[in-house]
């Protein structure tokens, strides 16, 4: 497999404030590649440069081998496209949003007729056509930004947080498209993403970025089981907590995390720190567990976020936990948003940053 | 006395009534003139305007705050101020005297134009500004160039640039200082609603006076709620407000 696109030490400053510093990277032809980091952590402007909307200020961008500048910026346009975080629509109906970028392309009438008929069915859309896209809910926006950004058939589909402030329905049915596409018309993508699910799920291959600067690039697993505590917990993101840690008696600490949260953990540290624990390290039970875990609190279901063949829930016991549970545990637990559940962990599955 | 100038406006109102439903030559010909003339202005304003707004609104370069600075200060200007300086421009004097417009159609033309610049700028130096950021980078993202991107912004800008546009028009037809400075208000050839209504005022010919201020608001006035209309219906359809 070939690269096609490959970046060398490009670096993007705005005023004092460096967002990038000297990113390399090869993404191949076909490949799923997932950004993972915090947030200001350089994810965006990477992908508004590799789109061709923002300039590096030092380093070289090469598309299918060929350096873009002033002179090809235009064409590479024409073959990549972007999916933004913040849905962004033309104030016009669903059919002339998705024709926009078609007409630029100079398809003819028909040809865009059959294009979006075609892309709209793609994401469970049909007969949206004359819908004004404003209209529709945050999810259906999505889901035609995105029908958008597929009718155009590029050979680059970049996607920012494609699907951070929708609901599980549409989380579920992005998340199919996404995979189809990639199966079928083996597109390139670039995913930014704070879902680990979905960068295990949809990427081949991940990058962890840190302060402007990719730390490392492996296979999804890899960047989740690093061995740095605190590379690892910026990769998940997930479950990290700080506060006051005191020792206990019993040769524990207790963190005091804030909102009434105190959790035990298995080291002995006094003083503020930041933990974390692994969403597959809670068990989860919809009755008050009775077990050697130190932790065990009570909570509602707050998010529920389908990923086959597991199922993320957020689950707010003073703090918002994320949990996983096989798909099969959530049918017969017939968990629901509101439902009270009860956690527990122990306390050495307690890390600290 | 009061009884008197009662009565006088009674008749005026009747017989301007009378002009109108008669379809008088005259008031045909100043009717037709004045629309005429005020929308070739604002065509032009909107000509030199559009590009300049544009500009404004989307391009950050130094002396663009100051440059947005001076179109708000002109909206106010005086028309009989801007009217003697163009007065001076085109008379044979003037720097383009040569072209001897003063007292033409075009020489009114321009001047409206001129003083309706800052409105269509202003105006639509805003309604860009307002438009989402992220819409110029999805034009782009979509495979637009630099320009196509600047006419996606324009175009969700729209009901803007229609407000900029009817206000223009408003102003422009409803002016008096400029076209009657370089227009000189010559019957059949420079007379518009404005400068006949304040000549014939003067010369006591209140009917006719009447008869094109009614004119004059009926322009004005339904221009602006067929433009309310077609943007209630644009604002509810597209945006969901």
């Amino acid at each position: 497999m070939s690269s096609i696109i490959e970046l060398e030490n490009i670096s993007k400053t705005y005023g004092n404030n460096t967002v990038l510093k000297q990113v390399s990277l090869k993404i191949q032809e076909g490949q799923v590649f997932s950004l993972l980091g915090p947030n200001g952590s350089g994810k965006t402007t990477l992908l508004r440069i590799i789109a061709g909307i923002e300039k590096p200020t030092s380093g070289e961008m090469r598309f299918k081998s060929a350096k873009v500048d002033e002179g090809n910026i235009d064409q590479v346009r024409l073959e990549t496209t972007m999916v933004f975080q913040k849905t962004a629509l033309f104030s016009t109906s669903v059919y002339k949003n998705i024709a926009y970028g078609l007409r630029l392309r100079g398809y003819s009438k028909r040809e865009t007729d059959e294009k979006i008929k075609g892309v709209l069915k793609t994401v469970r859309l049909e007969g949206y056509e004359k819908r004004p896209a404003k209209k529709l809910s945050g999810g259906e926006q999505q889901r035609v930004a995105l029908a958008r950004a597929l009718a155009l058939d590029t050979d680059i589909l970049l996607l920012d947080e494609p699907t951070a402030n929708i609901d599980p329905k549409n989380v579920s049915i992005i998340e199919d498209v996404l995979s189809w596409v990639n199966k079928e018309k083996k597109t390139t993508m670039v995913i930014a993403t704070h879902n680990m699910f979905q960068a295990e799920t949809l990427a081949k291959r991940a990058a962890l970025m840190l302060e402007g600067k990719i730390v490392k690039v492996g296979a999804p697993q890899e960047i989740f089981t690093l061995p740095s505590k605190l590379l690892a917990s910026y990769a998940r993101l997930e479950n990290v907590f700080s506060g006051f840690s005191k020792v206990t008696c019993e040769g524990t600490s207790l963190v005091d995390v804030g909102d009434g949260l105190q959790i035990e953990a298995a080291f002995e540290k006094t003083g503020n720190v930041t933990v974390f624990v692994r969403p597959e390290d809670i068990i989860l039970s919809s009755n008050p567990i009775v077990s050697s875990a130190r932790n065990s609190f009570e909570g509602r279901i707050m998010e529920i976020s389908d990923v086959e063949p597991i199922v993320k829930l957020k689950v707010r016991a003073g703090k918002d936990f994320i949990v996983q549970i096989t798909k099969k545990s959530f049918i017969e637990m017939r968990l629901n948003i509101d439902s009270r559940v009860f956690l527990a962990f122990k306390a050495s599955s307690i890390q600290t940053i | 006395m009061h009884c008197g100038l009662g009565n006088e406006i009674i008749d005026g109102f009747l017989k301007a009534l009378q002009l109108i439903f008669s379809g008088d030559q005259t008031i045909v010909e100043i009717s037709v003139r004045s629309i005429l003339v005020s929308s070739s202005a604002v065509m032009l304003s909107a000509l030199w305007g559009l590009p300049v707004a544009t500009l404004l609104g989307l391009k950050r370069f130094p002396g663009r705050f100051l440059a947005k600075g001076f179109f708000n200060a002109m909206l106010g200007i005086p028309t009989v101020a801007l009217g003697l300086i163009l007065y001076l421009f085109f008379s044979n004097a003037g720097p383009v005297g040569f072209l001897r417009l003063l007292y033409s159609p075009t020489a009114m033309i321009i001047g409206q134009a001129i003083l309706v610049t800052p409105i269509t700028v202003s105006f639509i130096t805003s309604a860009i500004e307002s438009v989402d950021p992220e819409i110029k980078d999805l034009a782009k993202t979509l495979g637009a160039s630099e320009t196509e991107a600047s006419i996606a912004v324009l175009r969700e800008s729209m009901s803007g640039v229609v407000l900029a546009i009817t206000a223009s028009f408003n102003r422009a037809i409803a002016e008096l200082g400029v076209v009657l400075m370089v227009g000189g208000n010559i019957a059949g050839f420079t007379s518009v609603l404005t400068t006949t209504i304040a000549l014939e005022t003067n010369k006591g010919e209140i009917a006719l006076a009447i008869a094109l201020a009614i004119i004059l608001l009926l322009i004005v006035s339904a221009l602006t709620l067929v433009v309310n209309m077609f943007q209630r219906r644009m604002t509810y359809y597209f945006r969901g407000e």
